[in-house]
């Protein structure tokens, strides 16, 4: 396989299998699974063995079964915040790189102020408006995104737009609406691609430690920063419980990571940070 | 120069400070979901009336018109009035103050552990390109940003505190309890420093200043330290301004984790009280922390670097 011409590079190779993976254990959850994630199907807290691979939790639920369900709800939660904050982002960045003048001050402005809050902030900001709850996670954490691509969006844009069959698109009479989503947006896919796949991991992360904190999914849902929180409580007793959803949460994001970097050497080698 | 570059940063923080209680407002008030009806919803049904909600809402200013409200709110924040808690009946200042020294406490602590854990593996890499160190700064960089906070913290109380008793798992007293959480902290940001510091000084290493210190035949230790390391730490300098917002809002995260007091553990505890007085004050208090350190931080770097404040204004 070649991507614009170049090998994979190994790191492309493992971030895609790991995340392919736990994509496939996802969807095959039910098949992949012994026991039903939220059934009490054994004593409570025993230590993992062949029956039990991850053990069990304080109420005698399959650890192993729950961390495979519990992909999907951060897989989800991956997908639906990029799409929020690339959606919204890469609006703000196309009509501020495209027309620049009072609009890109303003929008710029916004942006501004979006990143004044440091990491984690901003979506906290946004849960407390809403209410906690694992949708209200993906809505915050999508927001809490939106300027790093508009940002990205912006300065892509700002250099397309000098170019001369954008000039010529406008002499021709190509409406602005016409020429930014045909013209100007493709150019900022590969940029973006890499963004988004280094995102979706940032994503599940915040996504994991809001739910540990209690303002993300609520018992007895399975999901893992909130499998991460039950268990810190009986840690010294049953390490099993925190520690096998917390290597979950890490395969994921390493594996993204991974493919995101690799993603940006293969198709652009110029866009070396982040 | 320097006037005119500080009058421009000042300028600059004043309006973005200006544009973060704009945005907390606004996120606050204007997202769906009424304050008193979140407020109230914990209570006991019936004995909440409309009487009562009403009369709640006026007494929280909630009648008045958005701009009012805005005026009322920044003018406060202004002269560090963030308004009551209506969950705890004190003042939020009291409340953030309260709690500020253990939240500074650990997010030096973690700047701390950052700054030995990275710098040395940086600049260890950086002269020893390719070799076992510079495969450690890659991977603790990778480790760094894949590494959930709240777990690493989990794990490193499994290991140091239910295995080898070295440190207390959770609380708050004295130095000893410092240490875990503040590693935790340090370790995420480790790498990215460890990675900077080693792109910097490899930088630094092929100017020309460098190739004329060897020229004047000057020890290895004295090109090295002062003459390379120096310069090449001042990017890592700006970073760090950046990593202190890591570690305030890695606080929200490491402070549950450890079962910390400080403003971190306050704001997810206000949230889930729907205590909006107390969020807004907290949230726009850690946003303003973090814009003036990164001013102070970027204002240290130019006087140390006077090519940056000759820089034209992008």
């Amino acid at each position: 396989m070649r991507i614009a011409g170049r090998r994979p590079s190994p790191g492309f190779i493992v971030g895609a299998v790991i995340l392919a993976g736990w994509v496939l254990l996802a969807l095959l959850a039910p098949a992949a699974t012994p026991h039903d994630p939220l059934a009490t199907v054994s004593g409570a807290r025993e230590a993992p063995s062949a029956e039990f691979w991850f053990g069990t939790d304080r109420l005698g639920r399959d650890v192993f079964s729950r961390v495979t369900y519990a992909a999907r709800v951060s897989l989800v939660l991956g997908f639906i915040s990029v799409a929020i904050g690339a959606a919204l982002g890469s609006a703000m960045g196309l009509v501020s790189g495209y027309y620049r003048g009072p609009a890109d001050a303003v929008l710029m402005r916004v942006v501004d102020a979006m990143l004044a809050f440091p990491g984690i902030l901003l979506a906290l900001v946004v849960i407390a408006a809403l209410g906690p709850s694992i949708t209200n996670v993906m809505i915050a954490v999508g927001v809490s995104t939106i300027p790093r691509y508009a940002r990205l969006v912006r300065s892509t844009v700002l250099t397309v737009r000098e170019q001369a069959y954008i000039e010529a698109a406008r002499l021709i009479g190509v409406r602005d609406i016409r020429i930014m989503l045909r013209h100007v947006l493709p150019n900022t896919a590969i940029p973006l691609l890499v963004l988004s796949t280094l995102e979706f991991g940032h994503a599940i992360s915040v996504g994991a430690g809001l739910s540990f904190l209690g303002l993300g999914a609520q018992p007895p849902t399975p999901e893992w920063g909130l499998m991460v929180a039950v268990g810190r409580d009986v840690l010294g007793r049953a390490w099993w419980i925190s520690t096998f959803p917390g290597l979950a949460i890490f395969t994921v994001v390493m594996a993204t990571n991974l493919l995101g970097d690799s993603l940006q050497e293969m198709l652009d080698p110029r866009l070396k940070a982040r | 120069m320097l006037a005119t570059y500080l009058a421009r940063r000042f300028a600059q923080l004043g309006v973005v400070l200006l544009l973060v209680s704009v945005a907390v407002f606004s996120i606050m008030h204007a997202l769906p979901g009424d304050p008193v009806q979140l407020m109230l919803s914990g209570a006991e049904s019936g004995s909440v009336t409309p009487e009562r909600q009403e009369q709640l809402r006026e007494e929280m200013g909630l009648n008045d018109p958005l701009p009012v409200q805005y005026g009322r709110f920044l003018r406060g924040a202004v002269i560090g009035d963030f308004g009551t808690s209506v969950r705890l009946r004190a003042p939020v200042l009291d409340l953030i103050l309260d709690r500020l020294g253990s939240t500074l406490a650990l997010s030096l602590g973690g700047i701390l552990f950052a700054v030995i854990i990275g710098v040395t593996t940086g600049v260890l890499a950086a002269l020893k390109q390719g070799s076992w160190i510079d495969g450690l700064s890659r991977v603790l960089a990778y480790a760094g940003v894949s590494l959930p906070l709240f777990w690493l913290g989990l794990l490193l109380i499994l290991v140091f505190s239910f295995q080898l008793s070295w440190f207390p798992p959770a609380g708050s007293e004295g130095v000893r309890s410092l240490v875990l959480p503040s590693l935790s902290l340090g370790l995420v940001s480790a790498g990215v420093i460890a990675r900077l510091t080693r792109a910097s000084l490899r930088e630094v290493l092929v100017e020309d200043y460098i190739r004329t210190a060897w020229a004047k035949g000057l020890p290895k230790r004295i090109v090295y330290l002062r003459h390379a390391l120096r310069n090449a730490l001042i990017p890592v300098l700006t970073m760090l301004g950046l990593q202190f917002g890591a570690m305030l809002a890695g606080a929200v995260v490491t402070e549950t984790v450890f079962s910390r007091p400080g403003l971190g553990r306050l704001v997810v505890s206000a949230i889930l009280w729907k205590d909006y007085p107390l969020v807004q004050g907290i949230v726009l208090f850690m946003a303003a922390m973090y814009v003036i350190v990164n001013l102070l931080v970027d204002l240290l770097a130019a006087w140390l670097d006077p090519r940056i404040r000759d820089e034209v204004p992008a």
